[in-house]
């Protein structure tokens, strides 16, 4: 990688369900396992925590990529929390898309607690995927430029 | 119109209702305005013409908190409003009475100034033409021509709920409603991008749209402050201001009916109507086909879930 490249760093907010990936950051981090210092991680009692507010106060705030990570469907800690997060952020990444988000800036992962590789894994990617993007400007612009 | 008005003031005068909710004539003859009558004289000013595009389910939320029953005209398209109303407990079915009226299509001034027509002293709607006096002479145009977007892709002309039903419909729909949905999915991210960025920049953040819309009727919305009054309105963060539309379509998702209210109201024409049709065609296709408003017992596909759901990532917001 050369200088150029580490330049942007972007900011990503991964929003992490207490019983499943916030364990599996923590099972990820115990076993040396390498993930981007730029994912700032939140942890939420379920992912069904997250209002879709939350997200776009997240890109507000200056986030390049926000994710959400929780249990696997079908194994939340409150039984149904992630099937309601599953169909909501559905609908809100499809009207993010809509508007000229880029594809990809929000995503959804299912890790559990004992997939701490796949927790690295799926940071190192998402955060790959966000560089490539670049900067979160369209949100920013969406009004009051011309 | 007579006939709504007669029918009106002998349910008031027999103490079945307390008060009519109607549209009342205002200075100009394309500006009725929703207004509630609790006389049979107030009643003489009573108006329902082409022009009365409002909603008025709405302010049954209000009148739910008042004694006795509330006499309320709903238009087909109004009554999937209501329904949804009562479905979220905020109208008292019990404390309404509803006429049904009749309805084919409702026109707008906006789109009579976009097709010249100007200085309009009167409208006289005769069939499938409309005539218009303007200060200009007589000018004529196509009924349909004039009609709101949202007349042109109806979701029918059968009242969902009526006590009963007084007018005669005619059916205006020539569209589909998902087409502009459909065209801007097909356009790059970036074109879509550059579509919204021009209509939502011309928002002036009136409120209209919240204001209007049947299903926004918080106690207290996100979008209002602590402060006094007006100042209450105002933005408290910059944040509001760009991601408004977004919030604002997000609240509503599986609760709007599609009865383009926003949209007829917006000042500025920004067809915010799309932003919630493309949440309705996303659950259509996610969850199979739902209808807000259609009977007061089906459940909202966001405040459900299966199994076998699919994943977030199908949902698209279109080509890349």
């Amino acid at each position: 990688m050369s200088i150029d490249d580490r330049d942007f760093r972007p900011v990503i907010a991964a929003f992490c369900c207490n019983w499943c990936s916030y364990a599996g950051a923590d099972l990820a981090g115990s076993s040396r396992m390498k993930y981007p210092a730029e994912v700032k991680i939140i942890r939420v009692p379920c992912s069904c925590r997250v209002n879709p507010m939350f997200i776009l106060r997240t890109f507000e705030k200056g986030a390049d990529g926000v994710i959400l990570c929780g249990c696997h469907p079908g194994d939340c800690h409150y039984s149904t929390g992630n099937y309601y997060t599953r169909r909501r952020m559905a609908s809100l990444i499809s009207l993010m898309e809509f508007v000229g988000l880029e594809r990809g800036r929000v995503r959804v992962e299912w890790v559990s607690a004992a997939e701490g590789a796949k927790f690295a894994e799926t940071m190192n990617e998402f955060v790959e995927h966000i560089r490539a993007l670049g900067k979160n400007t369209r949100l920013e612009d969406l009004r009051c430029k011309n | 119109m007579q006939e709504l008005i007669e029918r009106a003031k002998a349910l008031l005068a027999d103490g079945t209702v307390s008060r009519v909710l109607g549209w009342r004539a205002t200075d100009t003859p394309f500006g009725p305005e929703p207004a509630f009558f609790e006389s049979g004289e107030e009643l003489n000013e009573f108006v329902y013409n082409c022009f009365c595009g409002a909603n008025l389910s709405k302010y049954l939320i209000e009148s739910s908190a008042l004694e006795g029953k509330t006499l309320a005209f709903l238009k087909p398209c109004d009554t999937y409003s209501f329904n949804q109303l009562c479905k979220e407990h905020r109208i008292d079915r019990g404390k309404t009475y509803i006429i049904g009226v009749g309805c084919k299509g409702k026109i707008t001034v906006e789109r009579l100034h976009e097709l010249g027509i100007k200085g309009i002293l009167d409208v006289e709607d005769a069939g499938d033409t409309l005539t218009v006096k303007t200060l200009y002479g007589e000018k004529s145009c196509p009924y349909s021509d004039a009609m709101l977007e949202r007349c042109h892709a109806c979701k029918g002309k059968e009242h969902r709920v009526a006590d009963e039903v007084i007018g005669e419909s005619a059916d205006t729909t020539d569209t589909d409603r998902f087409a502009k949905v459909t065209e801007l999915e097909q356009m790059t991210s970036k074109e879509r991008y550059a579509f919204f960025q021009a209509e939502l920049s011309k928002c002036i953040r009136c409120n209209a749209c919240r204001n209007v819309c049947p299903v926004c009727n918080c106690r207290k919305c996100v979008f209002d402050g602590n402060a006094f009054d007006s100042v209450q309105k105002a933005n408290a963060t910059e944040f509001e201001e760009k991601m408004f539309h977004i919030i604002r379509a997000f609240h509503v998702a599986g609760r709007c009916t599609d009865c383009g209210e926003c949209s007829r109201v917006c000042p500025q024409g920004i067809p915010l109507h799309l932003l919630n049709r493309k949440l309705i065609k996303d659950m259509d296709a996610f969850y199979g086909e739902y209808q807000a408003g259609e009977d007061t017992s089906t459940v909202s596909p966001l405040t459900a879930y299966t199994e076998h759901d699919i994943e977030p990532e199908a949902g698209k917001g279109g080509n890349e």
